[in-house]
């Protein structure tokens, strides 16, 4: 792994002229701040009783399912593509390197992004002169499940993008992978034929991947080592499954 | 690194992509210092042999060695000791040409105080300092293949492998690409394929010709001429009472022959054309032979086989063992006639 902090600052800098970094991180900034809004406005209008961050992390799928597609649909697909993944590996580095530190640089950017977005309520903080509105256990909560969760998100656009040499393509997996684990799972678990019978052992293994209500739970401060083992877990297999995908091409090649 | 004589040696190499043989049994053996030509049609299995001895892709079956390591257990040392321009040159698109030498110095692990002074060196040698603050995407082709020389040469290894390195220059940008390769002759082992054979007679030591995933041919082109051919060829214009001349042939050499006879122009001079086996140079006493006896002798000229014809006539006979029926395949057959 001697080569990982050449490769990360590589792929830092790669990332950050790239065109796409700025579509991503503009549509998240804007989208982030439409939904800030419009939450200030339902909080001027009436009294509510959940505090403004349980609210605001609520629709984080949404960004998800773009934003880390675009971050991540160049990252394996273009050095395929150009054919520069050629030069890459006949150099003393491993698959292993140049994966981890594809995700990493993404999975920074992706955090920064989030973190970026701090900023809003510290405004809303700074403008309301309330202290109520910066509620720290639900904000640290909706950010550390944001920061745990994305682990699992960013690789697996990583793992969307190992799997073929066209960056578009790329994109739409990783997207319609991301909508079906996030949404698909909530859609699972709230469906009650899964209750019955033989499918009762199904539910209890959606209900684990059960991504909102994971959500919930960090911004409850309710820190569950089942839902940390099943990002590590699930990232580490993402990880390891787009590692094997770049050398299994290499075998095919 | 051990003082090795031989820097890369490979033994019945075999690589078969779903049951298709890319390569097909090679060994070969390249000395320290040599610089070798490895000719061959597309698809005889260049850039697939140059990817298995850097380490890019496995073989099948046999066995590579480079510096005395072999590749299949020891990929990382192997990549520490060679470097590689692969088929096409790819580059990234949004890197500075300094940035990216920097980058790929560091990954070859120079040493961050040696990695400035060399960085400034190579783009000395490949002509790119005026272009190094340039975005490589920005860059012209001839300009892209020097970065791609300059990153293979950047930590000094004692293998390069560089696949179609002149593609697409200019016969000016050729000749420095020549200087260049000539010049870490003794230095480094270079292999190099090209299409563009006049390059490589006059910058390779030995050719290795390959075709349908097999070597057909090897050695100096010298060596590879009379392999081939077998024989020496001469080019006459001459008149004089043609009924003669095949005693005056014997009389100089006995294997001495006219194999083509033009017709006469409006001088009556024919242009005829010998052949013999003998590898020695017969033009004096032929000449004097031809004038005793009467002949008038416009021009006698010694014909040089190219590398070219060296390179078609070796492709094929390959395929000809191959189309042969019932002919076991690699095995001999008599050379073609002289073109």
């Amino acid at each position: 792994m001697k080569h990982l902090p050449t490769l990360l600052s590589h792929e830092l800098r790669m990332l950050l002229v790239s065109p796409a970094t700025y579509v991503a991180a503009t549509l998240f900034l804007g989208f982030m701040g439409l939904i800030f809004t419009k939450i200030l406005e339902i909080y001027s209008g009436a009294p509510q009783e959940t505090s403004p961050a349980i609210v605001y992390f609520q629709l984080f799928w949404l960004p998800v399912c773009v934003m880390v597609p675009l971050l991540t649909m160049k990252c394996l697909a273009e050095e395929r593509r150009l054919g520069t993944i050629e030069t890459l590996l006949t150099t003393p580095v491993t698959t292993s390197e140049v994966v981890l530190a594809k995700f990493a640089a993404a999975y920074l950017l992706y955090t920064t992004l989030w973190a970026s977005t701090l900023g809003f309520f510290y405004f809303l903080k700074r403008f309301s002169g309330d202290d109520r509105f910066l509620d720290p256990g639900p904000l640290l909560g909706g950010f550390l499940f944001i920061a745990v969760s994305g682990l699992l998100f960013v690789a697996i656009g990583v793992l969307a993008s190992s799997v073929t040499r066209n960056q578009s393509v790329a994109g739409i997996l990783g997207c319609v992978a991301l909508a079906t684990l996030i949404l698909g799972g909530n859609a699972l678990s709230d469906s009650t034929w899964l209750e019955q019978g033989l499918f009762r052992p199904l539910k209890s293994i959606v209900d684990y991947g059960h991504i909102f209500a994971h959500r919930d739970d960090f911004a409850r401060g309710v820190i569950d080592v089942r839902h940390l083992l099943f990002y590590a877990s699930g990232t580490a297999l993402a990880l390891i499954f787009s590692i094997l995908s770049v050398e299994a091409k290499l075998l095919h090649a | 690194m051990p003082d090795l004589p031989t820097a890369i040696e490979v033994s019945h190499l075999v690589k078969s992509y779903g049951g298709v043989m890319a390569v097909n049994d090679i060994s070969f053996t390249v000395a320290r210092g040599e610089i070798v030509g490895f000719l061959g049609p597309n698809g005889a299995g260049k850039s697939t042999t140059m990817r298995i001895l850097t380490g890019y892709l496995p073989a099948t079956s046999g066995s590579v060695m480079i510096a005395g390591l072999p590749v299949a257990t020891q990929p990382d040392e192997v990549k520490r000791r060679i470097g590689y321009m692969p088929e096409n040159n790819p580059l990234p698109e949004d890197m500075r040409v300094s940035e990216y030498m920097y980058f790929r110095g560091r990954l070859k692990e120079v040493p961050r105080r040696k990695l400035s002074p060399r960085i400034d060196e190579v783009l000395e040698i490949c002509d790119l300092k005026r272009v190094r603050h340039k975005i490589i995407g920005q860059l012209s082709k001839g300009y892209r293949q020097r970065v791609g020389i300059a990153e293979a040469i950047l930590a000094e290894p004692p293998v390069i492998i560089m696949d179609e390195p002149t593609i697409g220059l200019d016969p000016h940008q050729i000749l420095i690409v020549r200087d260049l390769i000539g010049s870490l002759r003794g230095r480094m082992t270079v292999i190099i394929s090209s299409h563009i054979l006049p390059e490589i007679e006059m910058t390779c030591d030995r050719v290795l010709i390959i075709n349908q995933g097999r070597i057909v041919a090897q050695g100096t082109p010298a060596h590879l001429r009379r392999e081939i051919f077998g024989h020496s060829s001469y080019r006459l214009e001459l008149a004089g009472d043609l009924t003669s001349l095949p005693a005056v042939l014997a009389a100089v050499d006995e294997s001495l022959r006219s194999t083509a006879v033009g017709d006469p122009d409006a001088d009556g001079f024919r242009q005829v054309t010998l052949t013999t086996s003998r590898d020695g140079e017969l033009g004096e006493p032929l000449l004097s032979a031809l004038l005793g006896r009467g002949f008038r002798v416009r021009a006698l000229s010694r014909e040089h086989p190219t590398l070219e014809d060296v390179f078609l006539a070796a492709t094929r006979r390959s395929w000809d063992v191959v189309s042969a029926p019932g002919s076991p395949r690699g095995r001999e057959t008599p050379p073609p006639p002289p073109t």
